[in-house]
């Protein structure tokens, strides 16, 4: 037994519990936050320790290794965040605010063992795991808004479930085997006719992207969005487009990779699924972000949008010959910066709606000279989430996109710019009333401490990758090593 | 080490609007002050640079005040900045129009503080487009520069300020859309992004996936929209018309000129042998915006949108010197982006001036003008007779190195019928000039502008610049020639000439 290897997320699961604990004795509630904090600082530190390794651990059900390292620090980062802009939005409840900390850290547990993965098995329980902590947290409010959120994410994403193990189990079924390292092998012995005789295989792999597309809000799996987005308290709705969607991606590339990265047909075929949908997300989020007036459903739509151009990435992992680690660590590096990114975005929304109460586009009118700078942030945001330089989102597609251009995709380019400049449409009206619009009021926006901390810390984020990439690309380009073979 | 002469000059501007923007407490005067020194200090440098760039032919096509510093490794790109004899004369003439955009509009007293820092976010923008030689850079800088202009444009304009705003920036992230494909198909098939090398290896070694000609027309389509080319025009003179004066005099002064740069330094450069089998096309559109943009210039009554569409046909002019692939009409060309930025820049501010002072500007309206601001009237008219090319003005020697070099290019069969077509244009355009001058200057002295105030001590002073620099370019165009022709003579090379 190596416990050692799994110090992350043990001490992460030891300090939600002591969260919940120190709820019961406690009567500043603030400490919760620093104690949250600190679980989540030295769950980080111990994932820094162990950098470089590279192991499977627990009979090859774990994998400890570089990929598996980016995204937990990517976890990690975006659970701190989102606690740190949910205090004042946590300190309006009366009771439970323990649980609420307590169940954000769970599933940040939850997403790090979906990185980490190997095993189909442990691959649900991770998913379940990050699922029903966020379940509760959509319903937190307990107004009819939120709950009708809560049970509308919990029965689409129980048959999403239904389905990704159904199709698990047709893979299992077809090979033998749970884990990805030895279905990998069982599918190169298999000569092609065979595979394409009996369609079970493929038909597993269909359903699982269709399990797995819910997690990551792609066309046709995205019907909850725009409710769940709009019900949930606005941090949750944050962690749920970044953090949720990250981790989806992460399953989707080691699954994907290690189980069906070889023999070259079948990957060809599960890349062009993903370019298809890759493209019709897009289209389809982009169009559907214009006409909305409340900007919490608006940034629903676009982070569709967002996983149609992450699917771009998936696409090209399918479609590239194996040794083209640019095409695979863009991916990545888009999943760091579009998760700054939204988070700087509803970071700033939330310091917003505090005061408001609102999340009506046209209230947000004349925000600049009610609040300059949380203006200035979502506009930095904003031009990020278009791609639009000096901000994160122009290297992220720079990157995602010159790798598909390399490997013929440049169809699927030519739709994605073009649907980048869709999507400035919307970005930029919310840019104009803010920037334009006369004020409602002539009151000030407050905003706390740890709202401004967190909003500065991904500003400062979305500018640097924007400006010098070279290092997240780098952690980025160890992290896709493990796609070579 | 040696000091980074084009590394202070792109961003010496960006740091004051940095001051501006964070620097609590400022004085409207001091924000003013401090966005005139600093643009003043990036002129300065400029000039500096001009004064000892080394001009002699040998050294034709040679990158000087070059830096390097590697960017982003994985992707082999790199932060790459240098001057030739391309991009030194627009360099220059950013610079000039930076600091006397700044002096045109010291009387702005609406939210200053926003509109100096995005002026000055502007000119770095615009500066590292000129300066920059790696694709990404390049690319980087041509997409910054649309979210000052929406917001100089959508706050500060008039009109229909905030459509235009919008209108300008969806035209130019469609346009830019394309140039990004074609950037990225480009450093797909060569893995390089430095335009130098990609122009001197050529692109024959490579095994070419996508169509040659598709990447040319990506990129062309890109710069196309900002030139702009007939029929990707039609969001300039909206933008030109709402835009406030001094923006206006930037879009029409530098703004467009990055359009015409990015077809030299990349089209022609990189595609030589495509460049000439689809120059019969690009001519006839550059006769089209001539022409066409001359004749609508005739029927407009609204000063600013006149002055606008006259940008369009001279822009035609531009399009025909570069795609007539001559020697000579390449100089033309880039002496006449040169000349257009300094004229129409000119034509801007006293349109403004006149906007500002008389508080109107239908040409129907207005008329003997002339009696009551003298001075305004006397610029304004010399402004006029550069843009419809007197001699001894730099529009008379751009536009003359234009038609001589095309009339006289080999490259393209045919090409003198269209270059006396084009010529036509100037016809047209001495229409327009002299019928607006008439119309606003001239005719009956209007009793309801009596006492309306003449050019005051600042606008003095920089009319007297901007006619200064139109006359000494018109009088000894070599000044420029002699520059742009070590930067024309390498591309004369690659096509063969």
């Amino acid at each position: 037994m190596n416990l050692e290897l799994l110090t992350p997320e043990l001490s992460l699961a030891g300090f939600a519990i002591v969260v919940i604990l120190l709820d019961l004795i406690i009567q500043r509630k603030g400490w919760l936050v620093v104690v949250s904090i600190i679980g989540i600082v030295i769950s980080a530190g111990f994932t820094l320790a162990m950098r470089g390794n590279s192991q499977a651990i627990f009979n090859n059900m774990l994998a400890v290794d570089n990929f598996a390292l980016f995204f937990k620090l990517l976890f990690l980062g975006i659970a701190a965040l989102v606690i740190l802009s949910s205090v004042d939005y946590v300190s309006k409840f009366a009771r439970f605010q323990g649980e609420y900390y307590a169940l954000v850290l769970l599933s940040a547990l939850g997403m790090m063992l979906m990185a980490a993965t190997a095993e189909l098995i442990s691959i649900y329980i991770a998913l379940e795991l990050t699922s029903i902590s966020l379940y509760v947290l959509v319903g937190f409010l307990k107004d009819p808004k939120s709950s009708e959120a809560s049970l509308k994410y919990l029965l689409l994403g129980a048959v999403a479930s239904a389905v990704l193990l159904f199709g698990m189990a047709l893979v299992f079924g077809f090979t033998g085997k749970t884990k990805l390292g030895e279905i990998a092998q069982t599918i190169q012995t298999m000569p092609p006719q065979v595979v394409l005789a009996s369609p079970g295989l493929i038909l597993g792999i269909v359903l699982m992207i269709a399990g797995f597309g819910f997690k990551i809000a792609s066309v046709p799996f995205h019907m909850w969005v725009p409710d769940v987005y709009e019900g949930s308290p606005t941090p949750i709705t944050a962690y749920l487009s970044v953090g949720s969607k990250a981790a989806g991606f992460a399953i989707i590339l080691r699954v994907f990779f290690s189980a069906f990265g070889l023999p070259q047909w079948l990957s060809l075929n599960w890349g062009l699924i993903f370019a298809v949908l890759s493209a019709i997300g897009m289209t389809l989020g982009n169009l559907t972000a214009l006409p909305q007036t409340n900007i919490k459903r608006m940034l629903g739509y676009s982070s569709i949008a967002q996983a149609g151009y992450l699917m771009v990435g998936l696409a090209t992992v399918g479609l590239s010959p194996a040794a083209d680690i640019v095409g695979r660590s863009g991916i990545l590096f888009f999943l760091a910066s579009y998760s700054l990114t939204n988070l700087g975005a509803f970071i700033a929304i939330i310091a917003i709606s505090n005061k408001l109460n609102s999340d009506l586009i046209s209230d947000y009118s004349g925000m600049g000279k009610r609040a300059p700078l949380l203006a200035l942030a979502l506009t930095l945001c904003f031009i990020s989430l278009i791609g639009m330089p000096p901000a994160a989102g122009f290297m992220a597609k720079f990157y995602i996109f010159s790798a598909a251009v390399r490997n013929n995709l440049l169809w699927l380019v030519v739709i994605a710019v073009l649907n980048s400049v869709i999507s400035a449409y919307y970005y930029l009206r919310v840019v104009k009333v803010m920037w334009l619009g006369e004020p409602v009021s002539v009151e000030k926006v407050p905003s706390s401490g740890a709202l401004r901390l967190a909003l500065s810390l991904s500003c400062l984020g979305v500018l640097l990758l924007g400006i010098i990439p070279g290092f997240v690309m780098k952690l980025a380009e160890l992290a896709a090593r493990m796609f070579t073979f | 080490m040696s000091f980074n002469y084009l590394t202070t000059i792109i961003f010496l501007p960006v740091v004051g609007a940095i001051l501006i923007a964070f620097v609590p407490g400022l004085s409207q005067r001091a924000i003013k002050c401090i966005a005139a020194v600093f643009t003043f200090a990036a002129l300065a440098l400029s000039v500096f640079i001009f004064a000892s760039f080394d001009r002699s032919l040998a050294l034709a096509g040679v990158i000087q005040f070059e830096e390097k510093v590697s960017w982003i490794p994985s992707i082999n790109a790199y932060y790459h900045v240098g001057v030739d004899g391309l991009s030194l004369p627009l360099v220059i003439l950013m610079t000039f129009l930076g600091f006397l955009v700044i002096l045109i509009s010291w009387k702005i007293d609406l939210r200053p503080r926003e509109y100096f820092a995005w002026l000055l976010l502007l000119e770095t923008s615009i500066l590292g487009v000129f300066c920059s030689l790696d694709l990404l850079l390049f690319f980087l800088f041509w997409e910054i520069e649309v979210i000052p202009m929406y917001f100089l444009i959508s706050i500060w304009g008039t009109g229909r300020r905030e459509y235009s705003a919008i209108k300008y920036v969806v035209y130019t992230l469609f346009g830019s859309a394309f140039m990004l494909a074609g950037i990225l198909s480009l450093y797909f098939t060569t893995g390089s992004l430095s335009m130098m090398e990609i122009a001197q290896g050529g692109l024959a070694p490579f095994r070419i996936v996508i169509p040659v000609a598709a990447i040319f027309f990506f990129l062309l389509t890109g710069f196309a929209v900002k030139l702009p080319v007939f029929p990707l025009h039609t969001w300039l003179p909206d933008a030109h018309t709402d835009a406030p004066t001094a923006v206006s005099v930037v879009l029409a002064g530098a703004l467009l000129k990055m359009g015409g740069y990015g077809m030299i330094r990349l089209c022609v450069t990189i595609f030589p042998e495509v460049a000439k089998a689809y120059a019969p096309f690009l001519i006839a559109l550059a006769v089209v915006n001539v022409l066409y943009g001359a004749a609508v210039t005739l029927r407009q009554t609204d000063l600013k949108r006149l002055i606008a569409y006259s940008s369009i046909s001279h822009m035609g002019y531009v399009l025909l010197g570069i795609f007539a692939l001559g020697q000579v009409s390449l100089v033309g060309a880039t002496l006449q982006m040169f000349s257009h930025g300094v004229i129409t820049g000119l034509l801007f501010a006293m349109a403004g001036l006149v906007m500002h002072n008389v508080e109107e500007r239908d040409l129907r309206k207005l008329g003997g003008l002339a009696q009551q601001i003298p001075i305004i009237a006397v610029i304004f008219s010399v402004a006029g007779l550069a843009s419809l090319g007197l001699p001894t003005t730099s529009g008379f020697a751009a536009e003359f190195l234009v038609f001589v070099g095309s009339f006289s290019s080999t490259i393209v069969s045919g090409i003198q019928v269209y270059t006396i077509l084009a010529v036509l244009g100037v016809v047209v355009t001495a229409g327009y000039i002299l019928w607006m001058l008439q119309r606003v200057f001239y005719g009956p002295v209007l009793e309801q502008y009596n006492g309306v105030h003449d050019a005051g001590i600042l606008e003095r002073v920089y009319m007297f610049v901007f006619v200064a620099v139109i006359m000494l370019v018109g009088i000894y165009p070599a000044i420029l020639t002699d520059v742009i022709k070590t930067g024309v003579m390498p591309i004369i090379h690659l096509l063969g000439g």
